[in-house]
C-alpha cells in the first residue's frame, strides 16, 4: 500500500491529520463529540450514500492552504473531502447551526411524530436530531402527508409517512443483494419507497434494510409491537453461519431472544467484522433464530451511557440480572387492582381528603406538606 | 433591426431541409473548423467569443469546454441540454423546429472541438414531434458526410442520438440529465466530480443547451473576435428571448443584447407594447426561476439608470433590486395580474417537479405551496409572509441542486417587491377574492423598495 499523504484539516478550531481523501464528516468522527455533524443519510459503508439530508452542512472558512478562499455555500459535510490547510466550522458557525435547525423543521414537517407507537423509538436517529437541534412546536400548519399502504413481505414492515427518504435502503439492496426490487417511486415530497407493483422483499440480505433504515420507515415486522427496545438487553452472540459473519446481536428479555440485528458502532452503523468487512447478518440470523440455544452468548454489548437503551441495565456496569418477570414482583407484591387505591397509599395525599370532593381546584394546603 | 445571427434564415422555405440549408450557405463551419482548424483552435476561437451559457447561468462556454479532462483512452461525450422546461421559455423549441440543421451544425464542430465520437441530444418528452426534426436532420447530415466515420476525411467520426426525457423539470440540470441518460432516475449528483471530470458513464462530458452550441455555427464563421464585437460588455452575441404574458405579440426574438428593456417591451419589433392598453405592472426576465421586478425596477435600476437587455444590466442591483438574465423567458405581467397568484403557480410548479432528494427542497417546496395557495384564497395571516420569507431562505444555497435556489428566488423576490400585495390579500381577504390589487404604486417613478 502506497503512503498516503496526510492533510491537516481543523474543525471547530480542534485541528487533526487524516489521510488525503477522507471526508469533512469522517475527520470530525475522528475527533468526536459534538463537533461531528449529524448524519441522516449518510452511510459509511454504503458507497454513493449522503448528500441527501443536508443535516451535516458546514461552513469551510478555508479552502486549503493553496486556495484559502471560503467556500461560498455551506457544504455537505459527508460528500466533501478535506483538503490540506481547510478550516472548517461546525457548531462554531451561527450559519450552520441555523441552516441545521431549518433543516430539521424540514425533516419533521412530515414526519408523523408517532414516536409513543413506533419501534424505532430509543434508537431512532430523527428523534435524536430533534432533540439535539430541533425546536418546540412546530409551525406548519397543514395536513401532513399520507401514503397508500404496501406491504413488502413477512419480514419488513413498511411506515412510508416516517421516512426521511434518506435512499439507503437503496443502496443496501443494489449493494448486499442481487437484485434490488425496491425503490423511489414518484418524485418530490410525494416520492416513496416501494416496490413496483407489491412485490415482497425476500432477498437474503435485504433484513439489513431495517438496521440502516435511520427512523421507523423500516421495521423488523417479526419484532413489530412485541416490546420497547429500552426494555430489551442487548447481547453480543455469535453462530456459525453459512451465509453471513453470524455476528449480532441479541434483544432479550429474560431468556426470550426478541430481535436480532447486526452490531452497530456508535455512529449507529454496521461494525466491521476482524477482516474489515461490514457485518451484515443474513435474514436467517435475524428473522428466524429467535431462541437463546441457537447462539453463543459472548456478553453484554456496551451501549452509550447517553442513550435511553442502557437505562438501568448495566447499573453494577456489566452482568446480567434477570428482570422481574411478574407485575406484582415489578411493584412490591401489590397486585393490578390495588393500585386502585392510590389516593390513601400516596404519601402525597391527605388520606382524609377526598379530592374529587372538594370545592373548587384542590390547592396547595390539601396535600400532606412537605416533609422534612 | 438588431442583428441575428441564428435565426436569419429560420424562415426561408423549406430551411428545414438539408439542400435548402446547404444552399443557405449551412455547414460552412463544419468544413471550416474540420479542415482548417483543429479542436485547440475551435475551444480558443468560442473562448475569444465570450459565448456564455444560453440555459440559465450564464457561464463562460469557453472556459467550460476548457474544463473537459482528457486522461488517455477514454471516450469524451458531448451532450446538448434541449430539456427546455422552465416556465416561460421556449427559444429552443423554436429553433430545433424551425432551424434544426443549424444545431446539428454546432454540434458537430463542437464534437469535433470536444472529441466526442457520440453526442447526445437529451430533449424533453414533450418535444416528441422535434425528435422526428431532428432525426430527420441528422439523417440528411449523415448521408451527405458531415455525419458517421471520417466526416470530411478528416478521421473523425461523430454520431448524434436524440434521446427522449419523460418530462420531468428537474432532468434539465445537468446531472441530472446525465443520470437520466445513463437510464437511471433523474436525480442530480452530489458535485464534485463535475460532468466534465466524471459525467455520462464516468467519462469526461460538456452539457449546453441548445442555443448555446448552435451560436458556435455563427462564431467559427465570423470568428470569436468579431462575434465578440456584437452585444455589450460581457454580454456578447445574440440573444433568443421568448417572449409571452399580457403582450401585443408573444414569440421569439433574437436580440443582440444593446436594446434597453423598455424598448424590448414597447417596440413593434419586439414585444410591441402591452396588450389590450392595460399598463405594465411587473415582469420575470428570464424564466420562472429568476425574481420577478415591478415595472419601475424593470425599466430603470436602483440608480436610476436605464435597464438593458443583458446579462450584467438586468443584474444590475443584486437581488435586492435586480433579477437574472435567466434561459431567456420573459414573463410580462399587466396591471389586472396577481403578484400572489403568480407565484403560488409557480411554487405549485416546483413542488410538483422538485425531485425529492434533499429535504430542504423536498419539504420546503410544499410547505411554501400550501401558504401561498392559503394566502391566495383569503385565509392567510400576516404572520404566513413571514414564515415564507423564512422558508425559502432555509432552502436557498442549502440544496444539492439549483432546483432549490430556482424554487426560493421567485417567492423571496414577489416578497421583497410586493409584500404590501401580500398583506392586502390578509387584510382584505374578502376583497381579494373579487378583484386583484392593481398596479398601485408598482410602476412610480424610482421608488426603490425596503429590503427585508
Amino acid at each position: 500500500m502506497s503512503e498516503q499523504p496526510l492533510f491537516k484539516v481543523t474543525i471547530d478550531n480542534i485541528t487533526i491529520e487524516v489521510p488525503a481523501g477522507t471526508t469533512i464528516l469522517n475527520a470530525a468522527r475522528k475527533i468526536g463529540g459534538d463537533v461531528a455533524p449529524p448524519a441522516m443519510c449518510y452511510y459509511s459503508k454504503l458507497q454513493g450514500s449522503g448528500g441527501k439530508c443536508r443535516t451535516c452542512l458546514v461552513e469551510v472558512s478555508k479552502g486549503s492552504e493553496k486556495d484559502p478562499r471560503p467556500m461560498p455555500k455551506l457544504v455537505a459535510s459527508c460528500r466533501t473531502t478535506v483538503m490540506d490547510g481547510m478550516e472548517v466550522k461546525n457548531i462554531t458557525s451561527p450559519k450552520v447551526l441555523d441552516a441545521r435547525a431549518g433543516v430539521v423543521e424540514f425533516l419533521l414537517l412530515n414526519h408523523p411524530l408517532d414516536c409513543p407507537v413506533c419501534d424505532q423509538a430509543g434508537e431512532c436517529h430523527l428523534q435524536d436530531l430533534s432533540y439535539e437541534h430541533g425546536k418546540e412546536g412546530t409551525r406548519y400548519e397543514f395536513q401532513r402527508r399520507t401514503f397508500k399502504k404496501h406491504n413488502i413481505g413477512p419480514y419488513i414492515q413498511l411506515h412510508m409517512t416516517r421516512c426521511i427518504l434518506c435512499y439507503r435502503c437503496v443502496f443496501v439492496a443494489d449493494q448486499l443483494t442481487a437484485k434490488r426490487e425496491h425503490g423511489i417511486l414518484d418524485r418530490g415530497d410525494h416520492s416513496e419507497i416501494a416496490t413496483m407493483i407489491e412485490k415482497s422483499l425476500e432477498s437474503d440480505f435485504i433484513g439489513n434494510v431495517i438496521d440502516v433504515c435511520p427512523v421507523g420507515a423500516l421495521t423488523d415486522k417479526t419484532f413489530r409491537f412485541k416490546n420497547r427496545v429500552w426494555f430489551l438487553k442487548p447481547m453480543d452472540a455469535h453462530r456459525d453461519c453459512p451465509t453471513c459473519s453470524g455476528k449480532v446481536t441479541l434483544w432479550n428479555r429474560g431468556d426470550e431472544v426478541f430481535r436480532v440485528t447486526a452490531r452497530k458502532d456508535e455512529w449507529g452503523e454496521v461494525e466491521n467484522t476482524e477482516d474489515g468487512k461490514p457485518a451484515w447478518i443474513c435474514n436467517t440470523c435475524r428473522f428466524e433464530k429467535k431462541q437463546t440455544s441457537d447462539w453463543v452468548i459472548e456478553g453484554p454489548r456496551m451501549i452509550s451511557r447517553q442513550s435511553v437503551i442502557s437505562q438501568g441495565h448495566y447499573a453494577g456496569n456489566i452482568g446480567m440480572h434477570k428482570p422481574n418477570e411478574t407485575f406484582s414482583a415489578v411493584h412490591g407484591g401489590r397486585q393490578p387492582k390495588l393500585m386502585m387505591d392510590i389516593h390513601t397509599a400516596s404519601e402525597v395525599n391527605k388520606p382524609n381528603i377526598e379530592l374529587s370532593l372538594i370545592n373548587g381546584p384542590a390547592h396547595s394546603t390539601d396535600f400532606n406538606s412537605k416533609k422534612d | 433591426m438588431g442583428v441575428k445571427l441564428l435565426l436569419e434564415k429560420a424562415h426561408v422555405e423549406g430551411i428545414r431541409s438539408y439542400e435548402v440549408y446547404r444552399r443557405e450557405g449551412g455547414y460552412r463551419s463544419v468544413e471550416k473548423a474540420i479542415k482548417t482548424m483543429g479542436p485547440e483552435a475551435i475551444v480558443e476561437e468560442v473562448k475569444k467569443s465570450g459565448l456564455r451559457g444560453r440555459g440559465g447561468a450564464g457561464f463562460p462556454a469557453g472556459m467550460k469546454w476548457s474544463f473537459i479532462a482528457k486522461p488517455e483512452g477514454v471516450p469524451r461525450h458531448l451532450v446538448c441540454n434541449a430539456d427546455e422546461s422552465e416556465p416561460g421559455t421556449f427559444k429552443d423549441r423554436y429553433l430545433m423546429e424551425f432551424i434544426p440543421h443549424l444545431l446539428i451544425e454546432g454540434l458537430i464542430v463542437s464534437s469535433f472541438a470536444l472529441g466526442s465520437n457520440n453526442t447526445y441530444i437529451y430533449i424533453r418528452g414533450e418535444y416528441a414531434w422535434i425528435v422526428d426534426i431532428l432525426e430527420q436532420a441528422i439523417g440528411e447530415a449523415k448521408a451527405n458526410g458531415f455525419l458517421g466515420k471520417n466526416i470530411l476525411g478528416s478521421g473523425f467520426d461523430c454520431e448524434i442520438h436524440v434521446q427522449r426525457g419523460a418530462g420531468a423539470y428537474i432532468c434539465g440540470e445537468e446531472t441530472a440529465l446525465i443520470e437520466s441518460l445513463e437510464g437511471k432516475r433523474g436525480n442530480p449528483r452530489i458535485k464534485p466530480p463535475f460532468p466534465a471530470i466524471q459525467g455520462v458513464w464516468q467519462r469526461p462530458t460538456v452539457v449546453n443547451n441548445v442555443e448555446t452550441l448552435a451560436a458556435v455555427v455563427p462564431i467559427i464563421n465570423m470568428g470569436g473576435e468579431e462575434y465578440a464585437k456584437i452585444g455589450v460588455g460581457k454580454s456578447t452575441g445574440t440573444k433568443l428571448m421568448s417572449a409571452c404574458g399580457n403582450i401585443n405579440k408573444p414569440g421569439v426574438y433574437e436580440i443582440d443584447m444593446t436594446i434597453s428593456v423598455e424598448e424590448f417591451i414597447y417596440s413593434d419589433e419586439y414585444c410591441g407594447g402591452i396588450a389590450n392598453g392595460k399598463r405594465l405592472k411587473a415582469c420575470i426576465p428570464g424564466g420562472s426561476s429568476v425574481p420577478i421586478l415591478p415595472a419601475n425596477l424593470l425599466l430603470k435600476t436602483a440608480k436610476g439608470e436605464t435597464r438593458y437587455m443583458n446579462y450584467e444590466s438586468l443584474s444590475d442591483g443584486g437581488f435586492a433590486t435586480g433579477s437574472m438574465m435567466g434561459s431567456g423567458g420573459f414573463i410580462v405581467l399587466d396591471e389586472d395580474q396577481c403578484v400572489v397568484k403568480n407565484t403560488y403557480t409557480f411554487a405549485r410548479f416546483y413542488r410538483h417537479e422538485s425531485c425529492g432528494q434533499c429535504s430542504p427542497c423536498r419539504e420546503g417546496t410544499g410547505w411554501m405551496e400550501k401558504l401561498l395557495y392559503r394566502l391566495e384564497k383569503g385565509q392567510g395571516k400576516s404572520s404566513d409572509i413571514d414564515l415564507l420569507w423564512d422558508i425559502q431562505r432555509k432552502i436557498e444555497g442549502n440544496t444539492i441542486c439549483p432546483l432549490g435556489d430556482a424554487a426560493a428566488w421567485p417567492v423571496a423576490a414577489a416578497i421583497r417587491h410586493f409584500r404590501d400585495e401580500f398583506e392586502w390579500h390578509v387584510t382584505h381577504a374578502a376583497e381579494a377574492q373579487t378583484r386583484n390589487f392593481g398596479l398601485a404604486h408598482y410602476a412610480d417613478p424610482i421608488h426603490v423598495p425596503t429590503t427585508v
